[in-house]
């Protein structure tokens, strides 16, 4: 239940990040607080009581002792594709201090909401 | 005013995502197709670590577009921060120490990292894992030598080859077999290295593709800021 409550915990920090700061870089930070929020809760929801990592190291180990293997290779994935989106965004980032030569979005005038 | 809506939003959001992550009670097994892959994965593919033959074999056209995400994402850092005056880096060096034990640790972090992805079939790692790590050992030499440059050519021509030794597995498994990405190399005995047919030849081709990849990544990066 722990792993429940802290996994949310960190999608509201990042959503609250995203939301309501206004540098660029700090908004970045709280995607990417969403994102292993997600991770974190995937992986407590694929947990089983007691049971193992998945993978059969020995000849003891047999198919019910362990965890459910499906949303640690979804995670797997999704870690990835966080990663390249971050990069991205960072780039952009870049380019846009470049520009206006700011990272507050408020005076990034075409960015505002 | 931001602040109290989105506190009332968050608010609304966390209540309800613990409403639901209350129907889902914590450690209870509840596996469907989990049961299946858990119980065929060591006679179906030959891989001990039922992750690795999920993520290469039974979902082996998925990791080929995560590759290709990967690959876009990089080509497209490329194309938005090209710059054809290419702006000079500081020159400062770190200090010696730093230098001196980032040069001891550099080949054994590259060495981790290609342990990592040629074991991904029977220990916790793989692909893109191990890549990571090879990148992480080529950002710390970037860290202490200001001068450290990565040839660009070689890195181009290893992401290509091992873009194609995926592909190419595929194809022959669809010559040679039915699907994309069928297994036509003899299983081997479990647990050993020379084992499950292609999983490991592929997930060695994706580390060394994400390791090329990060590494064109933070050079790029780190050539765009002074």
């Amino acid at each position: 239940m722990i792993y429940y409550i802290t996994s949310i915990a960190l999608i509201l920090i990042g959503m609250y990040a995203v939301l309501v700061k206004k540098n660029l870089i700090k908004m970045i930070i709280g995607l990417s607080l969403v994102d292993g929020g997600l991770h974190l809760l995937f992986i407590a929801i694929g947990y089983v009581d007691n049971k193992t990592a998945p993978i059969f190291s020995k000849e003891s180990l047999t198919a019910a002792d362990m965890v459910d293997p499906i949303p640690q290779a979804l995670v797997l994935t999704a870690i990835v594709i966080g990663l390249a989106v971050t990069a991205v965004a960072l780039a952009i980032i870049i380019r846009l201090y470049d520009h206006h030569k700011t990272l507050n979005v408020n005076k990034i005038r075409e960015l505002k909401w | 005013m931001r602040k109290i809506i989105t506190f009332l939003f968050l608010a609304i959001l966390g209540y309800y995502m613990v409403n639901l992550m209350n129907q889902i009670p914590f450690g209870e097994d509840r596996m469907n197709v989990g049961r299946y892959y858990l119980e065929n994965t060591v006679s179906e593919t030959g891989s001990v670590n039922t992750v690795t033959s999920i993520v290469v074999s039974y979902r082996g056209f998925d990791t080929l577009g995560e590759v290709t995400v990967l690959f876009l994402a990089a080509t497209g850092l490329g194309a938005i921060l090209f710059d054809k005056r290419g702006k000079k880096r500081r020159k400062q060096h770190a200090s010696s120490l730093v230098r001196t034990t980032s040069k001891l640790l550099y080949p054994l972090i590259v060495l981790l990292g290609a342990y990592v992805f040629v074991h991904g079939h029977l220990t916790p790692g793989g692909g893109f894992q191990g890549g990571a790590i090879i990148a992480t050992g080529v950002l710390m030499m970037y860290m202490s030598y200001r001068k450290f440059e990565t040839n660009h050519k070689a890195l181009t021509i290893i992401e290509s080859v091992a873009g194609l030794t995926f592909i190419t597995l595929g194809m022959t498994g669809l010559i040679l077999g039915q699907t994309f990405l069928e297994n036509f190399l003899p299983l081997g005995t479990p647990n050993t290295l020379l084992s499950a047919g292609i999983i490991p030849i592929i997930y060695s081709a994706v580390g060394f593709k994400v390791g090329a990849e990060l590494t064109g990544v933070l050079d790029t990066l780190l050539k765009t800021i002074r």
